[in-house]
């Protein structure tokens, strides 16, 4: 009894807290992300944004959320019932299950703080976000409304595009690691020079395609076509009310935080500090982390406050014209410079 | 081991249910969605056999690029699939065949390695590292681009000229239609395209 216990019992209940702390704040910063998009946009605009609710409007989101949990659910009569009510499921959970393999740290002990410290982890950020397309066309066809469908097949559209250059993007700095594990992604920049270490340096405009594309794949300002009010009034969401909304709502939110993690994980270091020298190493890694994401999702709000739109074939330009040769170019040439110069990463994993 | 005993059978269960599905069902995009969840069941499996590589290749190419042209094209196409099910039974003994050769030739593969281990793990041992030995990333790399570089080669060229031959049989150029060209637009110069002029008051041009 004791050895089922301390074999299936604990180990079962100590994932399950890792999950709820890792879930618990991420849904947290949603709330409040949504609560800073309106703030940043207020500012740019030279508004004052939400400020009624609680002191400074702090309150906003829990109001908001409130408001969605009360209002009724409403489901089409010419709907696809199951199919509707599982597409907004699919985009929240699709959100939330990616988290597993985000390192937030490093233990004393060296072990990365992670919930699932597997060989692929990039590959598994890869698929879960290549399957984020499912639950906004999924949600398109069930809807029975033209508008709904436009904004459904084109969102479907646009992420098949834009994962393409993600994923030749995320090669150039896999030559670089020598692995597909995140940690080891993140130790990769590790080095004397603190911040010139980052693949944000070597590997630039990789960099900036990535987090154009991550724009794209996330369908945020400027490529949020698939909800284009003035054409599709709200694109793929625009049947559905309440809660189901507010999962879609939370979705995007939710992918929109994963995006900025990747990105730091990927090119701005993860968890490492900026510099090596006493300030800065003091304060622990996962605040680094926390803080290179939020500097990410503050370009995602600049962004939206800054560009208009872009047009549908001038997205797809975008995609195939340019990213895509651009960024099958630099894996060639890192991976020619790799050879030439004896850069090779050791043998890891 | 129990547990993964149960996620065995939980993942296999669902990979064959959704298979019967995928046939069975009437409306053809649940057929796709069911479709999906087979593929996934499948990449479950392969990540209980520690194939984790390709269960999440399996997972990016299936089910996030080629299962969504599915989805494409079976609710952008006008078929009427009632009719398409009225040749079921016509149909029923030349799908069986194929099943059942499908059937035979893994039972002889299945007997193959079972009676004469060595005859066909000889071949693929000589090359094959020690599993454990490093991750199955690494591992394939390195069959892929040695052993089998010649037959990786062939599978991109012939995938190269699928690319090539359905982008050849569905371009048109239609003459007529205004595109934007972006070069042409940056290379415009005010002088190019104003002219100013003083106008004298109190005349035209």
């Amino acid at each position: 009894m004791v050895e089922f216990w301390s074999v299936w019992i604990w180990p079962t209940v100590w994932i399950v807290i890792k999950i709820v702390a890792i879930v618990l704040p991420l849904l947290l910063a949603v709330a409040y992300l949504t609560f800073a998009e309106r703030k940043v946009i207020a500012a740019m605009h030279r508004r004052k944004g939400p400020n009624v609710v609680g002191p400074f409007g702090l309150l906003q989101p829990m109001a908001d959320g409130l408001k969605l949990f009360l209002k009724e659910t409403v489901i089409p009569t010419g709907a696809n019932r199951a199919v509707f009510v599982i597409a907004p499921m699919i985009t929240f959970i699709l959100a939330l299950v990616a988290w597993a393999v985000i390192p937030f740290g490093q233990m004393s002990d060296g072990t990365p703080m992670v919930l699932a410290d597997i060989n692929v982890g990039i590959l598994y950020l890869f698929a879960i976000s290549s399957l984020g397309v499912y639950g906004i066309i999924m949600a398109g066809w069930a809807s029975n409304s033209k508008y709904a469908f436009l904004g459904g097949i084109r969102s479907a559209a646009q992420m098949v595009s834009y994962e393409v250059s993600i994923g030749f993007v995320i090669i150039t700095v896999l030559l670089c690691v020598g692995s597909l594990n995140l940690s080891r992604i993140v130790e990769a920049q590790a080095g004397p020079w603190g911040l010139f270490h980052w693949f944000a340096f070597p590997l630039m405009p990789m960099a900036v395609i990535f987090f154009v594309s991550g724009l794209a794949e996330t369908n945020r300002h400027p490529f949020d076509l698939p909800e284009a009010e003035a054409e599709l009034v709200s694109g793929y969401n625009v049947e559905y009310s309440a809660m189901a909304f507010a999962l879609f709502f939370l979705g995007e939110y939710a992918n929109m935080i994963l995006m900025s993690a990747m990105t730091s994980v990927l090119f701005l270091g993860g968890w490492l500090p900026p510099f090596n020298i006493a300030p800065f190493t003091w304060i622990p890694g996962p605040i680094w982390f926390i803080l290179k994401i939020a500097a990410c999702l503050f370009v995602f709000l600049w962004v939206r406050a800054t560009l208009p739109r872009y047009r549908y074939d001038q997205l797809m330009r975008l995609g195939w014209k340019v990213f895509l040769p651009v960024s099958l170019a630099a894996v060639v040439i890192v991976a020619g410079a790799l050879i030439t110069f004896g850069w090779m990463p050791a043998r890891a994993g | 081991m129990i547990v993964q005993a149960l996620a065995f059978y939980l993942f296999a269960a669902i990979a064959i249910a959704s298979g019967a599905m995928v046939i069975s069902s009437r409306n053809p995009v649940h057929s796709v969605l069911f479709l999906i969840l087979a593929f996934f069941n499948a990449a479950g499996l392969f990540v209980l056999m520690g194939a984790e590589f390709l269960a999440m290749i399996l997972v990016v190419v299936y089910v996030g690029a080629v299962a969504v042209m599915f989805m494409f094209v079976v609710m952008m196409l006008d078929i009427n699939f009632a009719e398409l099910r009225q040749g079921f039974l016509r149909y029923l003994p030349i799908g069986g065949l194929v099943g059942l050769i499908l059937l035979a030739e893994l039972l002889i593969i299945l007997a193959g390695w079972q009676l004469a281990p060595a005859a066909t793990q000889s071949e693929m041992l000589a090359v094959t590292p020690p599993p454990g030995e490093m991750s199955n990333t690494m591992a394939l790399g390195q069959l892929i681009y040695t052993h089998y570089i010649n037959l990786f080669q062939a599978a991109g060229i012939i995938l190269l000229i699928a690319m090539i031959g359905a982008i050849v049989l569905t371009h048109r150029r239609r003459p007529g239609v205004r595109r934007q060209d972006i070069g042409r637009q940056l290379q415009r110069r005010p002088a190019d395209t104003i002219e100013v002029r003083k106008i004298p008051t109190g005349k035209g041009l």
